[in-house]
């Protein structure tokens, strides 16, 4: 990182980047240098897009403002806190690692994201967790409309009210949510909660830093009945 | 022998026995027809074109002899490390999945062998591809079915598919027939269930969106490798500029010829354009943009229903910088041979006719995930195959332009062609043989 020296300050545990000052391309570059490890901060966001996108390392980056799109994208070990509201595609196909908005996020949060952790502690947008594919969500307050569409594989976790056509397409992901539900998409239904599943959304609201009444939350999933397309299902399609 | 005709009976031109035939199923089984290929209807294409070779007022160049380059670089505009390319004809994306682990290995094979690219599909980069593939492409698809980061870092460029051209505007459906274990795992799904294939892609819509999702992908790659966006042709001068606005480094265009899996039938005939009617207007835009055929400009891949060395010189000389094959690739692994004709048969199907791709039952080992099926293509023999094909391709398609008396195959121009029909020739931007005449073009005179 010797091309950032003059516009960067190490002390013993944090690199701070300046967006402000430093090209994006820099910071993404230092962030995947081989090896790397410690803590960085990132301020002067200024909703900049792609900040911290195809980290592949076990550290932990801090954002300090508001993100564009694609924050995190792609993340692979890091812990990445974004200080502010994300755009769009916040951790988008994540694979494992854990982000955590502590404002809003826009649409397609977690969008295909295949593992970790992505906790929006705002509300988020339209198609949160669309196409998810095992990665798990966690939204402090409402969700948009056609949440976890197409959603593979994961959990998701709604403190708040999702909108219309939740859970639409849905395949293998299961969805808790606590409070309302505009509508549930095409094959979306409510299901039973029992005692593995208020387990499981216990561990999930714990690992996002709350401690809601599993019990207070519906669980939502695939009624399987479109898996296999035919013409009988014409009016779903 | 008696047959219909001798008895002074008329089929109908309308309700031909095709027509018949799709009403009867349709009305059997509630189901519209679903197949692999492309459109097999007649529409204008490369035949319809002719080469002027050279003669009084051209000189042509030795064949055999003299020099006739064939390489091509694609995507210098951005990319650090950009594709160097021996032959200007490259893979088109076909998925595994799709297509069997055999044949993946064999298209890899086949490519790598001649110097040039091959393609992942829906479904995700396998190792043995990647392994055999000097150069690959991987696509980045709606569905993003095992797209992960590692394997965007080990490809050799990128893709960015909006479309193609069998089915511009769908998305795709692979049958529970084909859904193994390992394509399931891969794809994070059920095994034996059907997959749909997303049409649109999840976290981005338009042109300014694609920017910044292209600006992620570099940033992702640390700006190594080249970014192509793919396109179903339906409105190319409109899409190849907005792609190129959004920063694709090359763009592929896939004209409705364009193979598939398994889409309708319905849409493989019925969306999109041919391939003839796209370029002109790609290359126009590209033109437009000051892009085309400069070392940073945009490059264009041209694909759907190239078979020979013709067709391949006619794409280059209307402005394509090299083209992609795909169902002509399979049929050099063995698709279609007359040599499954028994086993064709037993499935209700014929050399030559066969298309249920989405069936999994391809008895050729190319369109299946039966692992005895799959043992009917060597991979090793089948990129032998495919490596002859591309160099014939190649050889060909350096004859020709020889004969126009170009050193190089991206040296061909519009100018050396002539049209055989006023369809063609108003698509291709050429004029009607033995005339000055381009339909809708002003008359500049000789």
């Amino acid at each position: 990182m010797d091309t950032l020296s003059t516009t960067t300050s190490s002390s013993s545990t944090v690199t701070t980047f300046d967006l402000a000052q430093v090209p994006l391309r820099e910071v993404n570059s230092a962030l995947h240098a081989p090896g790397l490890s410690g803590e960085f901060l990132i301020t002067g966001p200024a909703g900049a897009h792609n900040v911290a996108v195809g980290v592949n390392a076990p550290v932990k980056i801090t954002v300090s403002g508001h993100v564009g799109y694609y924050a995190a994208g792609m993340n692979q070990q890091a812990e990445i806190l974004v200080e502010g509201n994300a755009g769009t595609g916040v951790a988008e196909n994540m694979m494992s690692g854990t982000v955590v908005v502590t404002g809003n996020a826009s649409q397609s949060a977690a969008a295909t994201a295949h593992g970790g952790l992505l906790v929006v502690h705002g509300d988020a947008s339209a198609r949160c967790g669309i196409s998810l594919k095992g990665a798990d969500v966690v939204v402090g307050g409402n969700v948009g409309h056609n949440s976890a569409f197409m959603a593979q594989a994961g959990r998701m976790v709604v403190r708040g009210n999702a909108g219309h056509g939740l859970g639409d397409s849905l395949y293998e992901a299961r969805l808790y949510v606590r409070g309302e539900v505009a509508s549930l998409g095409a094959d979306c239904v409510a299901k039973e909660m029992r005692p593995e599943h208020l387990e499981e959304l216990a561990g999930l609201l714990k690992a996002a830093g709350y401690d809601d009444d599993p019990a207070s939350y519906t669980r939502y999933g695939s009624a399987r009945s479109l898996y296999h397309f035919h013409s009988d299902n014409v009016s779903a399609y | 022998m008696s047959t219909p005709h001798s008895w002074a009976l008329r089929e109908s031109a309308t309700f031909d026995r095709a027509a018949i035939a799709a009403i009867d199923n349709a009305a059997e089984t509630g189901l519209y027809d679903i197949r692999g290929w492309g459109a097999k209807r007649a529409v204008p294409h490369f035949d319809d074109l002719l080469f002027l070779g050279a003669s009084m007022s051209r000189y042509p160049l030795e064949g055999y002899r003299e020099k006739c380059g064939t390489d091509v670089v694609l995507g210098a505009r951005n990319a650090k490390y950009p594709l160097h390319l021996d032959i200007p004809v490259t893979i088109a994306g076909m998925s595994f999945g799709a297509l069997s682990g055999h044949a993946k290995d064999a298209l890899g094979r086949g490519a790598s062998e001649v110097g040039t690219s091959t393609t992942t599909g829906d479904g995700g980069m396998t190792p043995e591809e990647r392994g055999q593939s000097k150069h690959l492409v991987y696509q980045y698809l709606p569905s993003r079915y095992g797209m992960n980061p590692d394997d965007l870092r080990k490809a050799d460029a990128i893709e960015i598919v909006l479309g193609q051209g069998a089915k511009p505007g769908g998305g795709g459906m692979l049958l529970g027939q084909k859904i193994s274990d390992r394509v399931a795992g891969m794809r994070t799904l059920p095994a034996g269930i059907d997959q749909r294939s997303a049409c649109r892609h999840p976290d981005w819509t338009g042109p300014d969106d694609l920017t910044i999702k292209i600006n992620e992908i570099r940033e992702i790659t640390d700006w190594e490798k080249p970014i192509y966006v793919k396109v179903g042709a339906s409105r190319p001068y409109y899409d190849v500029k907005l792609a190129v606005h959004s920063g694709a480094d090359v763009v592929v265009l896939d004209g409705m010829q364009g193979g598939t899996a398994a889409t309708q039938e319905v849409f493989i005939e019925h969306v999109g354009i041919p391939t003839l009617a796209a370029i002109a207007p790609a290359v126009r835009a590209l033109q437009e943009l000051g892009v085309h055929r400069r070392p940073d400009g945009v490059q264009l891949i041209v694909s759907g229903g190239i078979r020979t060395g013709a067709d391949v010189a006619k794409a280059l000389a209307l402005g394509a910088d090299a083209v992609a094959i795909g169902t002509a690739a399979l049929i050099a692994l063995g698709d279609n041979s007359p040599k499954f004709e028994a086993e064709y048969a037993k499935i209700g199907s014929a050399a030559g006719f066969f298309d249920d791709f989405q069936d999994g039952r391809d008895p050729a080992g190319i369109n299946t995930q039966d692992p005895e099926l799959e043992k009917n293509l060597d991979p090793v023999e089948g990129g032998r195959r495919l490596a002859n094909y591309l160099r014939v391709l190649t050889l060909e398609a350096q004859t020709i332009a020889r004969a126009c008396g170009k050193a190089h195959v991206t040296h061909l121009e519009p100018e050396d062609l002539v049209a055989l029909t006023v369809e063609s020739a108003a698509m291709a931007r050429v004029p009607l043989a033995g005339t000055e005449w381009i339909p809708g073009a002003p008359v500049t005179g000789y």
